[in-house]
């Protein structure tokens, strides 16, 4: 407490703030995301006229991967953010797919045995 | 509280304007943003929802004494037992060290004025409190009878408060992940200059890994809560086998949450004893950087080994032994922080004091706790030991022995920072005798019992005494040791609460600790550190010699300034 | 004392745990407003609050992550419900609030970079068209379950179809395809049919009551910028609401192909 007196804020301290920080993301850049959003958005739909099985869901999800890859490095400034930003973001998306993957690994083993049970009660 | 507020404040030294005293009245605690008052209001919430789980465990021993009924019936027993889980995890165990004694030191360990959030966390504790509330109306308004677990379908079938329930688990959870959210970015944003990563004391780092737990594993609970409320309201299906829905889908999403979060119970307990071991050894931390990472590796592993809870759910073969082969890697980052405690022991000037008691009985019962864990996570002795009361006394070690001591070796550790006076030890080592003896008198038995056969969660075992007449011995001895734990933890209160008003005045560093919480004076000022602490080596204990005419512990490679604690080191 | 200080004071602002010598907060707030005293620096709170801002979106993904995990094992082990149901989903629709949840997105991240550029009345017109889209999403939302109710077409519980429901999409069902075609030919489609919509409500109503939480976060970050409140270095909270609104979007990103554009 005794020290606020020797610790002032200097001009130095506020001239120091008044730098900006934070990256400012160009308008074009925004606008050629949005653009590349739409165009992709139609691109998904059409693909669902073609009939590319197996291919379907692959495709669909592919283009969702790159439309959110997009949101996220460019509305969401993730490319020009601190690292461990990025790296949250990226835990958040690898404990989702070992979530995922031991729940579906083990409802698929199962499954035979369900069915079974099922039929043996005509339900 | 109000004790604490009006006590006498010497006018000489400016240093004497701690946080207790720096504002007065309910408003200014109610909507305080300091951290350690936020620290203070959940330790206080804390302790009394142990109490009322604590009670509950006492009634569920009561009436498993002998044989039939002693004092409740059946539905009731059910209830009791629910109560008695849900109160423990959602409301005590899991919020426990963290948000009370966490939320206290980890700013002040770290040099920092305040966590990155203060008004998250306040609102963080009255998530708790509503959350809590809500257990509150459960109890009054028909009680809960599915277990803690809410498992699918008896958890959407049963006519108890469920849905209630759910979502005040739901609203706790929130609660968690706020703190978790609040201590990641705290650890990361406001070390101050020279708190490198590697200086970091290792209950921060055993603080981090658990928010990396309460963050990652919290929000899938609140998704199945928030499905399993839906599917009662509505009838949502997605659990419900009869609509196509699968009940051990549940159970994955459940323990996908809930084993992480054994880990949160019981990381902030491993912290606390690397801190103990090391300052009341006298000897610098052994294996600093394997405690600290074995602390993450704990978290992370946590995250591969839910299905071990399913092993009879009728999950599939293979998810089985994948699970249970994953099982004992979590076991190698535990034997680490093992190891390097006694390590740290070896050769040390050990003092037994209450908070040192503690740790000891920490160690020992989490190894035992541990290593029956790994019984358990073996596929085949599981399928004879599920349910049964080995689970229980497993759980126990772990979470009783291991956490509930490492709670209180804390408590005793930071009581005079937290509150600026000194318990009394003689009473405390007695304390820390009986609950050592009650606890394994309580919960010892119950490995014998779930060997031979007990389940889990009966309300009687008279028709089993024909082939087994041992339940009777072993239930009676089990219950007489929860009666003494009960008074031994009673014990334990009152004489914590007599130091409030006829305790010493503590002194900056009664224990010789070198983190900077003792760098401060007790209890710590409002801003913590009115000038930027110097940041060293966290377990420099022996930089660290008891001066008689301070009363405490102060720095030898300097020349002393025993009134004024923040002076900066001469290295 | 001060000297010590001056000599462990990091040159610049250059690492975010950093700080200089602390300095008295309730005299300093009057010159810095919206400071919090434990920081030393805006950019060291901006930095704080948008790791924390990660964070918190890191769990709104695992929140997610529990629906689209239910998502996936349902439709990995009864792929004929999802191809039966979600003829009943309108592609246009869906498409159509796509576009609207993206827009919202760009005119988000065009009023984080007004703030950025104190640009005040441009900040609020864009939050504005923000909020609207939000209003358009919502009530095309709302034309659809309005649709669903009518025809039965509910959760699980209470999935019992109307004797008219029809696909939404009668011209675009792909012909080629027998199994959708005969089951089709049911009234109540495939068993367990309603699961389909269990999980559709389920996401789309948790994705929209994340919409309406974006909504309240948009107006009080519009008020405070008519406030004036933000300005190039103070803009921390229009951006961390940013990236929220943005996740929103994220997540109908995903959801719309995986509902509306099943094959």
């Amino acid at each position: 407490m005794t020290d606020h007196s020797t610790h002032p804020v200097t001009t130095e301290d506020a001239a120091r703030e008044a730098e900006h920080y934070g990256h400012i993301m160009p308008l074009w850049v925004l606008a050629g995301v949005l653009l590349t959003l739409v165009v992709l958005t139609v691109a998904t739909v059409a693909a669902t006229w073609v009939d590319l099985e197996p291919w379907n869901l692959a495709i669909a999800l592919g283009i969702a991967t790159v439309k959110a890859a997009l949101v996220v490095l460019y509305f969401m400034h993730l490319r020009y953010d601190h690292p461990f930003n990025a790296l949250v973001f990226v835990t958040a998306l690898l404990f989702l797919a070992m979530f995922l993957g031991g729940a579906l690994t083990d409802t698929i083993q199962y499954q035979p045995d369900i069915e079974s049970y099922r039929e043996s009660r005509q339900m | 509280m109000s004790d604490l507020l009006t006590e006498p404040r010497p006018a000489a030294a400016p240093s004497m304007d701690n946080y207790l005293t720096h504002a007065r009245g309910f408003w200014s605690w109610a909507l305080t943003l300091d951290h350690k008052r936020i620290g203070v209001m959940y330790l206080v919430s804390i302790v009394a929802s142990f109490f009322l789980g604590g009670l509950f465990a006492e009634l569920i021993r009561t009436e498993l004494i002998g044989p039939g009924r002693t004092i409740m019936g059946k539905d009731m027993y059910n209830q009791v037992f629910t109560l008695h889980g849900a109160v423990m995890v959602f409301l005590f165990i899991i919020p426990g060290i963290p948000a009370a004694l966490g939320n206290f030191v980890l700013p002040i360990m770290l040099g920092a004025k305040d966590v990155a959030f203060p008004r998250l966390n306040l609102a963080s504790y009255y998530l708790w409190i509503v959350g809590a509330v809500f257990f509150v109306f459960v109890l009054v308004l028909g009680g809960l009878d599915t277990g803690w677990t809410f498992y699918t379908p008896y958890s959407t079938t049963t006519d108890t408060r469920v849905v209630l329930a759910v979502t005040g688990a739901f609203i706790l959870g929130f609660s968690s992940i706020f703190t978790g959210l609040n201590f990641i970015a705290t650890i990361h944003m406001l070390r101050p200059p020279g708190m490198t990563w590697f200086r970091l004391p290792l209950f921060l780092w055993a603080l981090y890994a658990t928010a990396l737990i309460q963050v990652l594993a919290t929000p899938v609970l609140g998704i199945t809560l928030f499905l399993v409320g839906v599917e009662r309201l509505l009838g949502l299906g997605i659990f419900d086998p009869k609509l196509g829905g699968d009940p051990v889908l549940f159970q994955h999403f459940f323990w996908f949450y809930s084993h992480p979060a054994v880990y949160i119970m019981i990381l902030p307990g491993m912290g606390i004893i690397s801190e103990v071991i090391s300052v009341f050894s006298r000897k610098h931390i052994f294996g600093y950087k394997f405690i600290a990472i074995s602390s993450i590796a704990i978290a992370l592993l946590g995250f591969l080994v839910w299905g071990h809870h399913m092993f009879t759910s009728g999950q599939s073969k293979l998810a089985s032994v994948i699970f249970s082969a994953l099982t004992f890697s979590v076991s190698i980052p535990s034997a680490i922080k093992v190891f390097n405690w006694l390590a740290t022991m070896y050769k040390g000037s050990i003092a037994l004091l209450t908070p040192m008691l503690y740790a000891l009985t920490f160690i020992f019962l989490f190894g035992i706790g541990g290593l029956t864990g790994l019984f358990l996570g073996a596929l085949a002795t599981d399928v004879h030991l599920h349910d049964t009361y080995f689970i229980v006394a497993h759980f126990h070690y772990v979470m009783v022995g291991g956490t509930l001591s490492a709670f209180l070796a804390g408590i005793h550790y930071w009581w005079p920072k937290i509150t600026g006076r000194m318990y009394s030890e003689f009473w405390g080592r007695i304390g820390a005798l009986m609950v050592f003896v009650g606890f394994n008198l309580t919960f010892f038995p119950q490995f014998a019992l779930g060997s031979r056969g007990m389940p889990r969660r009966y309300y009687d075992y008279g028709e089993m005494l024909g082939e087994h007449p041992e339940f009777y011995g072993y239930h009676f001895l089990s219950t007489l040791g929860s009666y003494l734990l009960g008074i031994a933890l009673f014990l334990v209160m009152i004489y914590l609460i007599a130091s409030l008003f006829n305790g010493h005045r503590a002194v900056a560093n009664p224990w010789g600790g070198a983190t900077l919480e003792w760098q401060c004076s007790s209890p710590p000022p409002h801003d913590n550190f009115p000038v930027q602490p110097h940041v060293g080596d966290p377990y420099a204990v022996r930089n660290f010699q008891y001066d008689p005419d301070v009363g405490g512990y102060v720095r030898v490679a300097q020349t002393a300034k025993p009134e004024h604690p923040l002076h900066p080191s001469a290295h | 004392m001060a000297k010590s200080e001056s000599t462990t004071r990091p040159p610049d602002d250059a690492d975010p745990g950093s700080v200089e010598a602390p300095r008295p907060h309730a005299a300093a707030d009057h010159h810095r407003p919206f400071l919090a005293h434990h920081y030393q620096s805006y950019k060291q709170q901006f930095e704080a609050g948008k790791l924390g801002m990660w964070i918190f979106l890191l769990t709104e993904i695992l929140l997610f992550g529990g629906l689209f995990c239910a998502y996936a094992v349902y439709r990995a082990n009864h792929p004929e419900i999802f191809i039966y149901a979600h003829h009943f989903l309108d592609k246009n629709l869906g498409a159509i609030n796509t576009a609207v949840l993206i827009f919202s997105s760009f005119t988000m991240a065009w009023g984080v970079r007004c703030a950025q550029l104190n640009q005040r009345k441009l900040l609020m017109v864009m939050l504005s068209l923000t909020l609207l889209c939000a209003c358009g999403f919502l009530g095309i939302k709302y034309v659809e379950y309005k649709h669903k109710w009518e025809d039965g077409l509910l959760w699980a519980g209470k999935y019992h179809p109307v004797e008219h429901a029809e696909p939404a999409d009668h011209a675009a069902r792909p012909p080629g395809r027998p199994e959708a075609q005969s089951a089709l030919q049911r009234p109540e489609g495939p068993r367990y049919a309603g699961i389909f919509f269990s999980i559709y409500f389920m996401m789309t109503g948790l994705h929209g009551l994340h919409v309406l939480a974006g909504m309240a976060a948009i107006a009080w970050i519009l008020v405070r910028a008519a406030n004036g409140h933000f300005n190039s270095h103070y803009f921390g909270p229009v951006d961390y609401v940013g990236l929220y609104w943005h996740l929103v979007d994220l997540i109908w990103i995903y959801l719309f192909p995986l509902l509306y554009l099943i094959h």
